[in-house]
């Protein structure tokens, strides 16, 4: 059997004329986490939905778990927990039905063993007889991964589980995600945070339904080829739009009360930017970010980034 | 001051205009846009149309009619072909083997002209002829009924003319007319049987067509589709709850028939009780046909409504089924109500068994085994 969990070539899926992901191939080891960015529209959730048989291909293949994508998913299925960007389970069940029930389609013994464990872990004992619309965004959200997690599944599809989650919840929740993967489990997640990104073994990044690069977050900032200053005083931000005019410049942001400046050659950059230097305005050196290199990449690729959110 | 933002006509007529107008413009596009009930607000005036206006007519003509001669004279001939010419009757031929004609439904009336009838005619005695109508529909019948003296005895007056001068005051036939099932013409015992089955009907198409889109409507699709189910699985396990629901229904109505109704049931319970189980799977497998096509549950709704009407009209629950053109009576063969009524009339006031509309049931299971595999084969398991 294959060492990978998603093995996966050429992948490429047309909504009529539509193409939503053009070309894509994934070879993920088994026991990472790996994780899933681009914009909005980026192909992210018509990828995940391909690996895990919810969409058919338009073109390409490949293996996920060592089982055909095309034509075994049923089989990857039952050794996959797919959670859904928005929260799909049955809110007019009560929580331990919710799970009672994914427990019964995976055909789990000991039903009432697993669920009561399951909700003891999730620390919802007292509320299992809620019903699982009444939960909040964050709880729902633990609902859905206690529950796609039950079967012991050998890989997670999670596609941003932690959108409109709040900080502390989202940062138990990848606790919960490196405790699995400690135990062999493999996870692609797909995200919007850097900060969730940067927990990652490995960066997937996507826009307009192509692969533009992948590899750790240093490999990555490396790949990007930037450097990154910032010029930080009072009056700094009016002069945004003349800093993004400069000739060595190609991103700059607002970052608080400072300006972010990303530039291609580090002495280019420094002498367009010292004529912004003042008493009150300082200019240093910082580490280029990984939200830098993406959009560097972004442009590199032939991207306008404002077109895509 | 002022609000700029909100231009210069925040009050008055022509404000109102301009809102009116920007609300109106929205619905037209949403109107469009919603191809269901768009197709809904066209096709269904013309439906109806042409169902009410062609499809149903309550003076039915051409019902099938076994003759009994009993003897062959040029007086039964001559009420024979009165008979057919009338357009009320045409006659038909039947094996004895195929058990009585009035309850398979092969037959509306049976008309008897007894042994001696001829004879009787001449010496101006007033013999009888038997017609014995199944009854069930007393709509259906009463026409045909009603003018079957006239039609045979202004047929014989002429032969008659030349045997005899004397006038007669009365009749020359007496025409014996036995409505058989429903003798008093209770219109409730031809209704309330049928409701069963338009119950039946609208409950179950609707539930499960609901019940399918209800799942991709709140998002939880995805999620069921991305566990570990076949689509013959979720389509039993979906369909079986509501069968249960169709039990109990017709434990509701038939108690209510015979309680408050009143209504004989005078047949065999096995035949029903197969007749409303493959009668309840095939509408629930069409509405699980339905929720493949219908994206939201109002859409769901507007299907089995499109569904519903013709159902009503057109399997001899609201009008006679012999009474519609031969077109009509070829749609309504398609529809399982049509078939059910046949079933639940025949049971509960013909005394009907197994073997009398066992191919009534069979037509009720090839329209089910038909619904599960379109069902089947449009349910997608990916999200395609």
């Amino acid at each position: 059997m294959s060492d990978y969990a998603i093995d996966v070539s050429g992948l490429v899926k047309r909504f009529d004329n539509k193409v939503a992901v053009n070309g894509v191939d994934i070879k993920m080891p088994k026991g990472q986490v790996w994780g899933f960015l681009g914009p909005n529209g980026s192909g992210k959730t018509t990828t995940i939905r391909m690996i895990c048989g919810l969409l058919q291909p338009s073109e390409g293949k490949g293996q996920c778990l060592g089982f055909d994508i095309l034509k075994q998913s049923a089989q990857i299925k039952n050794l996959t927990g797919y959670m859904t960007q928005k929260f799909s389970f049955w809110g007019d069940l009560t929580i331990r039905e919710n799970l009672e029930f994914v427990a019964r389609l995976y055909q789990l013994k000991n039903i009432k063993q697993i669920v009561d464990n399951t909700l003891a872990n999730l620390g919802l004992t007292h509320r299992q007889h809620q019903l699982a619309g009444a939960l909040s965004g964050g709880w729902k959200q633990r609902l859905a991964l206690a529950a796609v997690t039950m079967s012991n599944p050998k890989l997670l599809l999670l596609d941003e589980p932690t959108a409109g989650v709040d900080p502390q919840a989202r940062r138990d929740f990848w606790d919960e995600i490196h405790k699995l993967s400690a135990q062999g489990l493999t996870v692609l997640v797909s995200t919007h945070y850097m900060d969730e990104a940067e927990r990652c073994d490995q960066i997937v990044y996507l826009a307009n339904g192509e692969l533009i690069t992948q590899g750790s977050v240093d490999e990555i900032i490396k790949q990007a080829d930037i450097v990154a200053f910032q010029l930080k005083g009072h009056g700094i931000r009016e002069q945004l739009q003349s800093i993004k005019q400069e000739e060595g410049v190609s991103s700059a942001a607002y970052f608080g009360a400072a300006v972010h400046v990303c530039g291609k050659n580090a002495d280019e950059l420094k002498d367009c930017l010292h004529k912004y230097q003042s008493d009150d305005i300082s200019l240093t050196q910082v580490d280029v970010n990984l939200e830098d290199a993406f959009i560097q990449m972004m442009a590199n690729a032939g991207f306008d980034q404002r077109q895509h959110g | 001051m002022r609000d700029l933002t909100k231009g210069n006509m925040g009050n008055g007529m022509l404000g109102a205009l301009h809102r009116i107008s920007g609300i109106f413009i929205k619905e037209l596009i949403q109107m469009r846009r919603d191809k269901i009930t768009f197709a809904m607000m066209l096709v269904l005036p013309v439906m109806q149309l042409i169902l009410f206006g062609f499809a149903i007519n309550m003076d039915p003509k051409h019902l099938p009619t076994k003759l009994q001669l009993e003897e062959n004279t040029r007086f039964t001939r001559t009420i024979v072909a009165a008979m057919q010419n009338s357009g009320y009757f045409d006659f038909i031929t039947t094996d004895e083997s195929d058990g009585d004609p009035l309850v398979t439904g092969k037959a509306a009336f049976i008309v008897t002209i007894p042994v001696g009838f001829s004879k009787a005619l001449i010496n101006n005695q007033q013999p009888q002829i038997l017609i014995e109508a199944d009854a069930t529909d007393p709509a259906a019948a009463s026409n045909a009924i009603g003018n079957a003296s006239t039609i045979i005895n202004q047929a014989l007056a002429h032969d008659l003319q030349r045997l005899n001068s004397q006038s007669s005051l009365k009749p020359a036939v007496d025409v014996v007319v036995h409505r058989a099932y429903n003798p008093e013409a209770i219109t409730q015992y031809n209704i309330v049987p049928g409701l069963l089955g338009v119950i039946l009907t609208m409950t179950s198409v609707m539930i499960t067509a609901i019940a399918m889109t209800r799942e991709a409507e709140r998002g939880t699709m995805e999620n069921l589709l991305s566990l570990p189910a076949k689509p013959v699985e979720v389509m039993l396990g979906k369909i079986f709850p509501y069968s249960i629901v169709g039990v109990v229904q017709t434990f509701v109505v038939l108690l209510a028939a015979y309680f408050l109704f009143e209504v004989p049931f005078t047949g065999s319970v096995l035949l029903l009780a197969i007749g409303v189980t493959v009668f309840v799977l095939a509408n629930l497998a069409l509405g699980f046909t339905f929720s493949t096509i219908a994206r939201t549950q109002m859409e769901a709704l507007q299907l089995t409504f499109f569904f519903f009407l013709p159902s009503i009209l057109l399997s001899g629950f609201m009008f006679p089924f012999r009474g519609m053109p031969q077109w009509a009576q070829y749609i309504g063969e398609l529809l399982p109500l049509t078939h059910f009524l046949r079933i639940v009339r025949g049971v509960m006031l013909k005394a009907a068994q197994i073997p009398d509309l066992v191919n009534e049931v069979y037509a009720i299971g090839a329209f089910m085994l038909f619904m599960c595999v379109v069902a089947i084969l449009r349910y997608r398991t990916t999200l395609d």
